[in-house]
């Protein structure tokens, strides 16, 4: 059955599967999130910058300078990533560096607790965050960076198209080693003919 | 020891915000220029807002922002901005931008001559490990002065740009520290 | 890729304002610590001014050339000292400093362990090329735990602090990345 305008309209932005994309809740989540940075294996997979942990009081702090950097600049669309069931808070997600006249943006997103990797999350987060970009903020294109040694996030990107366009060479070191850093594009006629297909 | 800011045509000096609202206030008015340089839209900026911008640039002193201002040997002029920003302290990587202003100061070679100090100071003054930089597309003169530099293609991400009614890639590139030492072993000591 | 944050005894962290302060309370009227960890003349500061200094440092957030750990036991999560990496970020190289308040866990192994982690994440993570640390010439636990770490004598500044009337000398010691690959 062909889904009309009013269908579409009418689908969820923000509702997955098992997930739903959620506002920040300053009280209860930077707790949650405070111990997912002393994971190092966690921090390392989302973050380029060095892996620190941060105690929850630091991340609220975090949280308020978002909200505002979100008002003043425009260019910004922080998500939580939340259980349906229980509200509990899964994960992040972003899209950020948003430059409105060229159309494009940036994408990040990570599952917090080793708990619920692995559990198809990441690919309901990223459909809901795709169809945002596209179909909510208009995007031409978005764009992902993505460390050589993120075997989870890499597959998760081709899964839904995302084509390999730059490797800096060696752009990162880590753990005694270097690695390059990929940085991989989907656009949205790209998207909308998978999306249908 | 060499001297790191002087070159063959070009010198890089600091950034003076009294002088460089003026200048600046000037190229900013030269479209091509602008779109060569920047992927947002253009806005013109007056005086004091340009010379806000740049004190508002040096002041936040972070430490990693290394702005210069280059200049003829010849006649001391200011032709042009040069920043290296450190994008990453753990990585050691630093994103570099230039702009040359004013047509007759194209093609001349005081680009390439610029960017050669910058990568020395880079390399051997910061103490990285990775130069990179993006460019549009629809600027071969960088490109192939990048290229003369030491830069090599990384890839490019396609249609970044919208400008003019039509799509422009944005190319990246880079120097590897390992690299540039090869190239410029006599330029060390 | 290695655990940076969790090593056999301890593990790193980043403690609450209020569990900050709270553990400095019970360590502060230890003199013989105070002396030990630090040059600065041993004092005895309120608990407001306590927390208002751990706060404040939360307000201000994270620093590219400052890192600051939380030591806590590895079995129960208990805060038993701190661990503080400063970088210079042009030159690879840094300080750090390390003390456990808790004296039941001095001699027993925690702070060598708590600075093969800060070893090991000053050169896989921060990617720096040495380490350097100063202490004092009547610390000879700290000397042989850091030994044991891997550091190595580089010198001493002679008498440059005096306590209970007499002068000591401050050693100086540093790693090199080369000689922890190994």
């Amino acid at each position: 059955m062909e889904k009309t305008m009013f269908d579409i309209i009418a689908t969820p932005l923000f509702e997955g599967q098992d997930i739903r994309l959620g506002p920040m809740d300053h009280e209860k989540d930077p707790v949650v999130e405070s111990k997912w940075t002393h994971d190092a294996h966690f921090m390392r997979m989302f973050e380029l910058e060095p892996a620190r942990p941060l105690s929850a009081a630091i991340l609220k702090k975090q949280y308020e300078k978002l909200e505002k950097q979100v008002e003043e600049e425009k260019s910004l669309y922080p998500f939580t990533t939340r259980a349906r069931e229980d509200d509990r808070l899964i994960g992040k997600a972003l899209i950020q560096w948003i430059e409105w006249t060229n159309g494009n943006a940036f994408l990040r997103l990570g599952i917090g607790s080793g708990e619920d990797r692995r559990k198809g999350y990441g690919s309901q987060v990223l459909r809901l965050l795709l169809r945002f970009a596209f179909a909510e903020l208009n995007l031409y294109r978005v764009t992902a960076n993505v460390q050589e040694y993120n075997d989870g996030a890499i597959a998760l990107l081709k899964k839904f198209g995302f084509v390999e366009e730059v490797r800096r060479r060696q752009g990162l070191e880590r753990d005694g080693r270097r690695w390059d850093l990929l940085v991989f594009g989907l656009l949205n006629d790209e998207w909308r003919n998978q999306a249908q297909a | 020891m060499k001297d790191i800011y002087t070159g063959d045509l070009v010198r890089l000096a600091a950034v003076e915000p009294e002088e460089f609202g003026k200048v600046f206030t000037r190229w900013n008015q030269d479209s091509e220029f602008m779109r060569l340089l920047n992927g947002e839209a253009i806005r013109l900026n007056s005086v004091v807002a340009n010379k806000k911008w740049i004190e508002k640039e040096l002041e936040e002193q972070s430490p990693g922002l290394y702005p210069f201002s280059i200049r003829t040997l010849v006649t001391d002029q200011l032709i042009g901005d040069l920043i290296l920003d450190v994008s990453s302290w753990n990585h050691r990587e630093a994103f570099v931008g230039i702009s040359i202003s004013e047509r007759e100061n194209w093609g001349r070679g005081y680009g390439t001559d610029a960017m050669k100090m910058l990568l020395r100071y880079a390399f051997t003054e910061v103490n990285l490990r990775r130069v990179a930089l993006a460019v549009f597309e629809y600027n071969p003169r960088a490109i192939r002065s990048y290229e003369k530099a030491g830069f090599r293609h990384e890839g490019r991400l396609r249609k970044f740009l919208n400008r003019e009614g039509r799509r422009w890639d944005m190319l990246f590139m880079s120097v590897l520290r390992e690299e540039w030492m090869e190239q410029n072993q006599e330029c060390l000591h | 890729m290695r655990d940076l944050f969790r090593g056999d005894l301890v593990c790193l962290a980043s403690e609450e304002p209020e569990t900050s302060s709270k553990a400095e309370i019970l360590w502060q009227p230890d003199s013989e610590f105070l002396r030990l960890s630090d040059n600065e003349a041993a004092s005895i500061l309120s608990e407001k001014k306590i927390r208002e200094f751990f706060e404040k440092r939360a307000e201000n957030g994270p620093k590219p050339g400052s890192y600051l750990f939380s030591i806590r036991t590895l079995k129960e999560g208990k805060p038993i000292g701190f661990l503080g990496l400063r970088v210079n970020l042009i030159h690879r190289d840094s300080l750090v400093g390390i003390g456990i308040g808790d004296r039941d866990f001095w001699g027993k192994g925690y702070s060598t362990d708590a600075m093969k982690l800060c070893l090991g994440y000053a050169f896989t993570e921060l990617n720096l090329h040495r380490v350097s640390l100063g202490l004092h010439e009547y610390n000879p636990r700290a000397l042989r735990s850091y030994e044991k770490a891997g550091f190595r004598l580089e010198g001493r500044t002679r008498k440059d602090l005096t306590r209970e009337g007499t002068r000591f000398d401050s050693f100086w010691m540093g790693i090199l990345r080369e000689e922890w690959l190994q």
